[in-house]
């Protein structure tokens, strides 16, 4: 907006934006409303979302491609294999695991039953294996294939078909809940430019008469962004304490009680300060935003 | 200096408001603008202070080719005109003071300034002592000289009425048009369109006639012409 604007126009503008809130107390406490219950599901879904994805990050994180080698691959050929994976530019880790320690990995994993193979370590039938992680998790199944048309590599293991799923799964989610949350900020954004509009239709002669004693539109415009931006902040409140404080019972219940591997949920602090902030900015965004579409009717640009 | 070329003025709807005008009013002439309703007279009003663009020809306001106006700018060039309404346009929230102040607010004068110049204007229309009144607690005549002192606050070179005296009674359509007269003095050109016939009559000053969108009659010191 203008840049030179001085203090007593700023300060004006400010008293100004405050006299409306007041004066359209009704309308205020319309568009108030809209943002809070709009701010209410959208924090909510915020919510699951971001645990839905922590959990998915913690599955994905621990997805790996284990290759195993060829048992005629000499120590030269197994150097080079090392090599060539590290080169790949998705891979970010790669970890030689010789056949001796795979074989003490399966016997400990097994506890007792282990103990049958310690039969094996005398002839030991397993393979010497690469631990491969991708960069990204996403990665992986091109990553797999890559690595299968190397020579002396004999079997490549990441939890085929499964892993696919996993990530068809997230995805479905993470794209429905984007779309959701879109589709709720519209409906607020409408609901509040509308409830504002009304406002401004009564305000439409003081619009008329700015702009008959030389306002320009920024000066007409700044009073009604100020309004939108408080209605905005104004709803951004109960949202921001009823999630906040929602989410911290709901940790503390539930969290204790989970003991699923990879599953837990995001920790309070800062989490909870992070959604106020997003509920805050988002209420600002679409108060501000509101105001504006109602405003620019009365203004010929 | 204020310069019409045959300006042309059709509305979306067909309508032909203006049919070809070509005038010049100079600076610190006081002008009436008569002729029936309908005749094209408030679009000849509105062209001055760009509410409404020529369909064809030019319009100069002081050195400013209205037709070539950018929207962006129009406010900076309202801020050298004053506009007068039949219906005052007073904003009823506002007290008389902040009524008139209202106008170098928006054009962000410093505070200390704005409290001088309102206080001298509502001085110069006689109503210093009811600054702290809203509108709905003045007559119609009173609530005239505070649009009149508005319209003046910003010294502008050109004041533009529309009917001022339309709502008023006689007497008090005098006191206006003592008010109107006394700004023209002080060198501001006065455009007033209008019906009233005795003030056009018993004040005399140059009367440009307009029917059917063009000027029929352009005299100084004038007649009104019509018997309505």
């Amino acid at each position: 907006m203008n840049t030179d604007m001085n203090i007593n126009t700023l300060r004006r503008h400010f008293r100004e934006s405050f006299k409306n809130l007041s004066r359209n107390g009704w309308m205020t406490f319309a568009s108030v409303s809209a943002v809070t219950v709009t701010l209410l599901l959208v924090g909510v879904f915020f919510v699951i979302m971001m645990n839905l994805n922590h959990i998915a990050g913690n599955v994905e994180k621990d997805v790996e491609i284990r290759v195993h080698l060829d048992s005629a691959a000499n120590g030269q050929d197994k150097e080079l294999i090392g090599k060539k994976l590290e080169q790949m530019p998705e891979v970010d880790t790669v970890t030689f695991s010789p056949k001796k320690e795979e074989l003490d990995n399966l016997i400990k994993d097994l506890g007792e039953d282990g103990d049958a193979f310690k039969l094996f370590e005398q002839d030991n039938p397993l393979r010497d294996v690469y631990v491969v992680k991708t960069k990204s998790p996403q990665d992986v199944v091109k990553v797999a294939k890559e690595i299968e048309d190397i020579n002396y590599v004999q079997r490549v293991k990441y939890g085929q078909g499964y892993v696919e799923k996993l990530f068809d799964v997230v995805n479905v989610a993470r794209n429905v809940g984007i779309v959701l949350i879109l589709g709720l900020l519209f409906t607020a954004m409408f609901l509040i430019s509308n409830t504002i509009k009304i406002t401004i239709f009564a305000r439409r002669n003081e619009i008329e008469i700015m702009r008959l004693v030389g306002a320009t539109n920024n000066f007409i415009r700044w009073p009604f962004f100020l309004e939108g931006l408080w209605l905005g902040i104004l709803g951004a409140i109960l949202p921001m304490v009823l999630i906040g404080t929602g989410y911290y019972y709901l940790y503390e219940t539930i969290s204790p009680r989970i003991d699923i591997k990879f599953v837990e949920l995001l920790q309070v602090n800062p989490f909870i300060y992070q959604i106020a902030a997003i509920l805050v900015l988002l209420g600002a965004l679409i108060g501000i935003w509101g105001s504006m579409m109602s405003v620019r009717k009365f203004l010929k640009i | 200096m204020i310069e019409m070329a045959d300006v042309y003025k059709t509305y979306p709807n067909g309508v032909v408001a203006l049919n070809g005008i070509t005038t010049k009013i100079k600076q610190g002439e006081f002008v009436y603008v008569v002729g029936p309703s309908g005749a094209g007279k408030s679009t000849f009003i509105k062209m001055m202070y760009r509410e409404e663009k020529p369909s064809k020809g030019s319009i100069t306001v002081h050195g400013v080719n209205l037709s070539k106006l950018r929207n962006s700018r129009v406010p900076l060039f309202r801020r050298n005109l004053g506009v007068v309404f039949q219906d005052f346009k007073l904003l009823p929230t506002l007290t008389v003071f902040e009524n008139v102040a209202f106008a170098m607010e928006v054009i962000e004068k410093h505070p200390a300034e704005i409290k001088k110049r309102v206080m001298q204007v509502l001085d110069l229309v006689g109503l210093k002592h009811k600054i702290r009144m809203l509108p709905d607690e003045l007559s119609g005549g009173e609530q005239q000289r505070v649009s009149i002192a508005r319209s003046i606050v910003n010294s502008p070179k050109v004041v533009i009425a529309d009917e001022p005296t339309g709502n008023l009674d006689p007497e008090t359509s005098w006191e206006i048009m003592n008010t109107l007269e006394e700004i023209n003095k002080r060198g501001t050109t006065v455009i007033m369109a209008t019906h009233n016939k005795d003030i056009v009559n018993n004040m005399k000053h140059r009367v440009i006639a307009i029917e059917n969108g063009k000027i029929v009659r352009d005299e100084q010191r004038g007649e009104y012409g019509y018997e309505y």
